[in-house]
């Protein structure tokens, strides 16, 4: 049959590539614009990088949703992966339909909901809402997606490498450490870097849950955009384009390292006598 | 008691259900309760602005009493302001038109992925999943430089000559679905790519070599056996598209409806908090039930590969 990817295959894949990323493109040229207007290019400049270097509330706001990721992310992990353990592992346990039901819900959910019950639970248990209450309430949705990433991980495991450590008397604590963590380590690093970036990019829930002194960047971004689009939006979007860039690019080679060593040791296993 | 011996396994067992457990009890259960308990209360001017509170330490007779004034005096205003009505039924028109645009634009993407060569592949679905990790925030954005008057689009129409006059796309229903259409394709590609890239070749093959012209192959063979990331994918697109708020208030205009924006608005803008409680139950409803026939499906789907 067929050699190649037809013309069709090829236009159409383009196309849609080109319709993902021109937009993205679009604003990150329009970053370097020396002209206020958005529309109308004016030479380059980086003017909109040192307004927003000055802009102290942009940078305090950077600063909030850096450290609400970096914490909610961390603590998502690690209930999300226990999610996962429980929904894998753990045959029957009371209440297993509402727990699991309870693990799906909020990625379906819309955030409006999501945000306004959370709201409505910390003001009914009169907790101030800040830092504290935007952390728990990222913590909350973001395990779920934890959750389904190691547990798509869990699925595939063979549980004869923690029978055998068992067998060989290993503590089930310790086989945990030694044999299952680093098996499913790619799936909790992808947890955490999707915890983290719906983290750093969640506005709704953030705007419903916070509290003075904790705005975070995504409110700022979106107040200023109400006011009327200014390039310095353009400059520090492209900043947190750039890093989310790299940052999954470099993910993304560890994984993929690990992943080539971890088949490399098993076919070294498999072929020992 | 159990054996001393076994007792640290059973701890950490049970510690690995409970601590997520009680979590999301917590901080996703319990706020339900709460919304739907306030979408029964009453507006007041009181901080919290609805009546009544419950007090656990006034007694279990004052609970019950408390109880009776609760009313469904909300979800009577919901169904006789038409405000409500419009906003759901045209939350659930542009999520489905959205969602049928996003699957015609999405299918021949996915189509084309899966059919280029291996080594292209992994690539191609990284490229996919890699605005996802660009804030949906700043990818709405971008589009206002795009679609405003004096905006790219309206300067590249009127470069190449095919329009005299600017045309009005942002602040209308049109912008809506662009930025829609736009946010979720990557939803609908890889449920698309997953179920196209895993099909069997040989079964096109089969077809056109008994004289299967390629279009009849694509609806007899093909598209039946992607079926299932088709269903997947209309949900993943669906579903969030009807409770949308941040593209309808930054691409839209007042003309545009949609039920998370008027969520929103009544929270915020009238602060009656109870009345918004009750917005969010109704559209709750209004999602559970393709929630629970996407459910069915993915069963019947699990129980049909094993």
């Amino acid at each position: 049959m067929r050699k190649g990817p037809s013309l069709f295959n090829i236009v159409s894949v383009t196309l849609g590539f080109a319709f993902l990323y021109l937009p993205i493109v679009l604003l990150v040229i329009y970053s370097f614009n020396a002209g206020r207007n958005v529309a109308i290019w004016a030479g380059w400049s980086t003017k909109w990088y040192v307004a927003m270097l000055q802009n102290q509330q942009l940078l305090d706001a950077a600063w909030v949703t850096l450290r609400v990721g970096l914490l909610s992310a961390t603590v998502a992990t690690v209930f999300g992966t226990l999610a996962a353990l429980a929904l894998v592992r753990h045959g029957r346990f009371y209440g297993r339909t509402l727990f699991s039901g309870m693990v799906y819900a909020p990625l379906v959910m819309p955030e409006v909901i999501t945000g306004l019950s959370l709201l409505l639970l910390f003001v009914a248990v009169n907790f101030d809402r800040g830092f504290w209450t935007v952390t728990i309430a990222h913590v909350t949705f973001s395990l779920c997606f934890v959750a389904v990433v190691v547990q798509s991980r869990l699925v595939t495991f063979d549980r004869s490498l923690e029978e055998a450590a068992m067998d060989l008397g290993c503590p089930p604590f310790k086989t945990f450490f030694v044999v299952t963590l680093p098996i499913i380590l790619p799936a909790i690093i992808a947890g955490w870097m999707l915890a983290f970036t719906l983290s750093l990019d969640d506005l709704v829930i953030a705007s419903f849950t916070t509290g003075p002194g904790a705005t975070t960047l995504p409110m700022r971004i979106y107040s200023a955009v109400r006011l009327g689009v200014t390039p310095e939006i353009n400059a520090v979007s492209t900043v947190l384009i750039t890093i989310v860039t790299f940052g999954v690019i470099t993910a993304s080679l560890i994984t993929k390292r690990q992943e080539v060593e971890r088949q490399k040791a098993e076919r070294m296993a498999a072929a020992a006598p | 008691m159990a054996a001393p011996t076994r007792k640290p396994l059973i701890k950490s067992k049970s510690l690995v259900v409970l601590v997520p457990y009680l979590w999301l009890l917590a901080f996703f259960l319990a706020p339900f309760l709460i919304v739907l308990k306030i979408s029964l209360s009453q507006t007041a001017i009181a901080m919290p602005p609805y009546l009544p509170t419950f007090d656990l330490s006034a007694g279990i007779g004052a609970f019950l009493e408390s109880l009776r004034e609760l009313s469904l005096d909300n979800y009577a205003f919901l169904a006789s302001d038409s405000l409500y009505i419009k906003s759901y039924l045209s939350s659930l028109q542009i999520a489905l038109v959205s969602t049928f645009i996003v699957l015609l634009i999405g299918y021949p993407i996915a189509y084309g992925m899966a059919r280029s060569p291996k080594a292209w592949r992994p690539t191609l679905v990284m490229l996919v999943i890699l605005p996802f990790w660009t804030s949906f925030l700043i990818r709405v954005y971008a589009w206002i430089g795009i679609l405003s008057r004096e905006g790219l689009l309206n300067t590249f129409l009127s470069w190449i000559g095919l329009i005299d006059s600017p045309l009005t796309i942002l602040s209308t229903n049109i912008a809506v679905y662009i930025g829609i259409v736009y946010s979720y394709l990557p939803f609908m590609v890889l449920p698309l790519y997953a179920a196209l890239e895993k099909m069997d070749e040989s079964l096109l093959e089969a077809a056109s070599d008994l004289g299967c012209p390629p279009y009849k192959t694509f609806w007899v063979v093909t598209f039946p056996l992607s079926l299932p990331g088709v269903i997947a994918g209309c949900f993943l697109v669906f579903i969030p598209a009807v409770g949308e708020f941040v593209i309808p208030d930054l691409l839209g205009g007042s003309e545009t409806l949609m039920i998370g924006k008027t969520l929103w608005a009544e929270f915020f803008s009238n602060r009656d908090w109870p009345l918004a409680s009750s917005v969010a139950v109704i559209l709750l409803l209004i999602l559970v039930i393709p929630i629970v026939i996407f459910q069915n499906l993915q069963q019947r789907q699990q129980e049909r590969n094993t």
